[in-house]
């Protein structure tokens, strides 16, 4: 079982198609490489993968910390434009307690109306992502996330109970 | 004959068919010299053989001599044991009788169900033989007080405030004599009512409706509290020997009725527990009570108050018996309807691919058209049943009025003593219904409790040994010892002879039912051999603990299993507490990194059923991966990769090279291209081990594996050279971008 260690440097940077560039330690060009979370949930800033536009891995992080300040900015730009998963903190209304039922919830991203399709689609979260985290995926296929159902308002624990 | 007596019986057979095949009991007599069928006879000598055979039932023994058949008997097979011990015992006669030796002492057969040692002169191992063709029996239940027995403090609260509160709710209407005949009818006569009495009574009733509520409250709960107690230990402690018993015990069972079983029948025992039994043991201590407070009051009116009880008791019984036959037949019906949708909803793709929705459609109106009918049929005598509980109510309450007009004309009694009669007697005639309800309860209950039992007197075929030991350090060696294996009366491996060296690539080549999946098994021991011996280290695999030797094991099947969970868990299975860095490394061996990486989140995607669809070589290198989690000494793969592409193949083979390094690895494949690398290939026919040999052996030998070779490259074309592919450090790259999931496609847009 080899791991392939973080022996020598590699540079990242973007280019003028907004692009992220690779070179790795031999001097080798890489353009459109992917950052991907191995653990996107449980451990996010753990484990993450430089992936090629060919789906070959390039590089191998075991700790976000262990990059440099600049990688590790440019990194987190990148994953702010992939990453979309709003975080619930508030359920407003159910139109019924029986599925397929439409939501109006207030999000970190403001307020919007998913529609859960089934109580299948609530998946309840270990480890890190939260103790008592649920993820939702609404008919669009978007994932809510709720990082502790105990720290949300009395009103919208009621609400959730009725789905769980 | 004279010297018939003189013969000792050694085995005898009762045979049951006769040469036409027609019933007539027959019976087969071996002594020390030679064989009894009826009034024939036949010596023994050393040229005689016995031979059985069975075909749909019908068993059948042949005796032949070197010159050809003496005797030919039938037997259904039911006598198949009987028939086999009688073979045992003529071929050990026999041979003493060639040999001049006293014949060797019997050998104790051996219970294939418990491994204990089978008494000589009976068929069936007696502890297991108490097979389960007796109908249930309601003393089942009993059996639960073991489940029942921790909770028996609780159980006695429950009873002594059941007591309680049954007296409780008996004190109203007691309260109403004094109020009539102290209170209201002097009033009526003209004298003043007295308001301190009154108001002590009017109290009283209160008290009581309370006190009633409260010890009723406190004896349901406590004793649901129980109930719910018991069943859930009795689901628990099934589910927990469910899981120990053998694949053979799962083999042979549907998984509906084991998920029913442990689910639905549990929870029909605690209804009848919590609901049933308890509603029934309250009205039976109702109805002693208001007995005895009746025969305080008046013994006369208490005796025509309760005559016509058990009539009406008896006649409630008549017609729920009749509803009960109509109930079961509703039952079957209605398991009808759900099979032919059981039947047709997984096959769907087939029912569509033949256009033949219209004919299931109508098979299923067929079916309901049926239940329509006999739901109808019942319908008219269960519309009957309420009216007619009714009357039969109304004519006893009759009786109560008209023997107790005349006991009031002759000044017997005063008219409180008949209101208190008459509101008693309601209580109970109310609740003769649901009291005949208790015998049809208690008999699904016990057929419940059986079908639990039935689990839970289920011993392992597989089972611990009482004093295991100790295995020592597994070096990956097996050695296969003159192995026999029969299912049933079908012999399966008929003396496989085999050593397995450390570290070897042994792969099992053969025709299906050859047995390589039945040796891989045993190897497994998921079943135990039925003689010989299978050894690790030197230690036989019976005398050691399962889990202790499983846990050196990897395996990994044709049907990858993912359990619903993520990608994560799904490799950690077999070691909960892998680190992640742990669980990277295997899937890069296993060249799943890659691929997991693509899912939405990484390892935390769900897979399994509800969860992420995969393909079956990407769920395969999953299952590899989890296989190198637990680095296992012995590895077993079972047709690994027949299920997918001949490219994902590739793939898969290249990861499972990482997998085999360092260990023993038995392979069976169809695709006999994938086993090259082999160090030995074992070819297998009809339970027996025919060559063995590396490939270029045993093609120059030309044998049965030439054979084989030959007809699968007829089929395809020359296969590509898998040293090139197969190379440890090079890599398949997926041609696939890694393009998000259309979920975060579509959340971007």
């Amino acid at each position: 079982m080899s791991r392939k260690p973080v022996t020598s440097p590699f540079t990242l940077s973007r280019n003028a198609f907004g692009k992220l560039v690779y070179v790795d330690a031999g001097g080798t060009r890489h353009e459109g490489v992917t950052p991907v979370r191995a653990f996107a949930l449980s451990a996010p800033d753990q484990g993450l993968s430089l992936v090629s536009a060919e789906g070959k891995e390039l590089q191998w992080i075991e700790r976000l910390d262990d990059l440099p300040e600049v990688t590790r900015s440019l990194l987190a730009e990148e994953f702010a434009q992939r990453e979309f998963m709003p975080v619930i903190q508030r359920i407003v209304t159910v139109g019924s307690y029986a599925t397929p039922s439409t939501w109006q919830v207030e999000t970190d991203r403001g307020a919007t109306e998913l529609i859960l399709k089934s109580e299948d689609d609530i998946r309840r979260l270990k480890g890190a992502a939260g103790i008592n985290g649920l993820l939702i995926a609404d008919s669009n296929g978007i994932h809510y996330l709720i990082r502790d159902r105990n720290a949300l308002d009395a009103h919208s624990r009621k609400i959730l109970k009725r789905f769980l | 004959m004279p010297e018939k007596d003189s013969e000792q019986t050694l085995a005898t057979l009762e045979i049951d068919l006769d040469a036409r095949l027609d019933f007539r009991l027959g019976l087969l007599r071996l002594t020390e010299r030679r064989i009894h069928s009826g009034d024939q006879s036949w010596p023994l000598t050393a040229d005689l053989t016995v031979a059985h055979h069975d075909h749909a039932g019908v068993g059948t023994l042949e005796l032949f001599s070197a010159h050809g058949l003496l005797a030919r008997w039938h037997y259904t097979l039911s006598r198949n044991p009987a028939a086999l011990r009688f073979e045992r015992e003529f071929n050990r006669q026999r041979d003493s009788l060639v040999s001049g030796q006293p014949p060797p002492p019997a050998i104790a057969a051996i219970c294939p169900i418990c491994q204990g040692p089978i008494p000589p002169d009976e068929e069936e191992c007696p502890n297991c033989a108490r097979e389960l063709h007796t109908p249930p029996s309601t003393w089942t239940l009993l059996r639960i007080w073991r489940f029942a027995r921790p909770y028996k403090g609780m159980l006695l609260a429950g009873f002594l405030l059941t007591l309680a509160a049954t007296a409780a709710t008996l004190v109203p209407p007691y309260l109403t004599m004094p109020l009539m005949d102290d209170v209201l009818i002097p009033y009526q006569n003209g004298q003043p009512v007295d308001w301190t009495k009154v108001a002590w009574l009017l109290g009283g009733l209160l008290g009581a409706a309370v006190l009633a509520w409260g010890l009723g409250w406190a004896r349901t709960y406590l004793l649901a509290l129980v109930s719910e107690r018991i069943g859930a230990d009795l689901r628990t402690t099934t589910y927990e020997h469910l899981l120990k018993l053998s694949l053979e015990y799962f083999g042979g069972k549907r998984t509906g009725d084991l998920l029913a079983r442990i689910g639905t029948e549990t929870d029909r025992l605690n209804v009848f527990l919590s609901l049933h039994l308890l509603d029934f043991a309250t009205d039976v201590l109702m109805i002693a009570m208001t007995a005895l407070i009746l025969f305080t009051i008046n013994p006369w009116l208490a005796l025509v108050t309760l005559v016509p009880l058990p009539i009406i008791a008896w006649l409630i019984h008549i017609v729920r018996d009749r509803l009960r036959t109509g109930f079961e037949q509703i039952d079957r019906v209605w398991a009808e309807v759900t099979s032919v949708l059981a039947d047709t909803i997984p096959g769907i793709r087939v029912v569509k691919a033949f256009a033949q929705e219209s004919r299931e459609a109508e098979r299923f109106r067929d079916a309901n058209k049926h239940n329509l009918y006999v739901n109808d049929r019942l319908n008219r005598v269960w519309s009957l049943f309420a009216p007619t509980v009714g009357l039969l109510t109304e004519i006893g309450v009759l009786v109560v009025w008209v023997f107790g007009i005349w006991l009031i004309t002759r000044d017997t009694i005063t008219v409180g003593v008949l209101t208190a009669f008459l509101a008693y007697i309601s209580r109970f005639y109310t609740r003769m219904d649901s009291m005949s309800r208790i015998v049809s309860h208690t008999q699904k209950a016990a057929a419940g409790a059986k079908r639990i039992f039935d689990i839970l007197d289920h011993v392992s075929s597989v089972p611990d040994p009482a004093k295991p030991q100790a295995l020592p350090p597994v070096t990956g060696g097996i050695r296969v010892e003159n192995v026999h294996f029969r299912y049933g009366n079908r012999a399966i491996l008929k003396g496989i002879d085999l050593d397995i060296r450390p570290g070897e690539m042994i792969g099992l080549v053969g025709h299906s039912g050859s047995g390589k999946s039945t040796l891989v098994n045993l190897i497994c021991r998921f079943y135990d051999v039925s003689e010989g011996g299978i050894k690790v280290e030197g230690v036989d695999l019976r005398s050691v603990r399962v889990a202790d030797y499983r846990k050196h094991i990897g395996l990994v099947l044709q049907e990858p299993f993912l359990f619903f969970g993520t990608i994560a868990e799904n490799i950690a299975y077999g070691k909960p507490d892998a680190t992640r860095a742990e669980i990277v490394a295997a899937a890069r061996a296993a060249h799943a990194h890659e691929f997991i990486l693509r899912q939405p989140y990484g390892y935390d995607s769900l897979v399994g059923e509800r969860g992420q669809a995969l393909s079956g070589g990407e769920r395969q290198r999953i299952s590899i991966a989890r296989a190198l989690l637990i680095d296992p000494k012995i590895l077993i793969l079972d047709e690994a990769t027949s299920a997918v592409d001949t490219e994902t193949e590739f793939e898969i083979q290249s990861a499972l090279n990482n997998l085999i390094r360092g260990r023993t690895t038995i392979a069976i494949a169809h695709r006999l291209s994938t086993l090259r690398r082999a160090d030995r290939l074992i070819v297998m026919d009809r339970g027996r081990i025919v060559e063995i040999g590396n490939h270029d052996d045993l093609m120059a030998r030309e044998g049965h594996y030439w054979r084989l070779y030959m007809a699968q490259s007829k089929q395809l074309d020359e296969p590509p050279p898998l040293g090139e592919v197969m190379g440890p450090d090079k890599e398949v790259v997926p041609a696939r971008l890694p393009e998000p999931k259309a979920a975060e496609r579509e959340a971007l847009a």
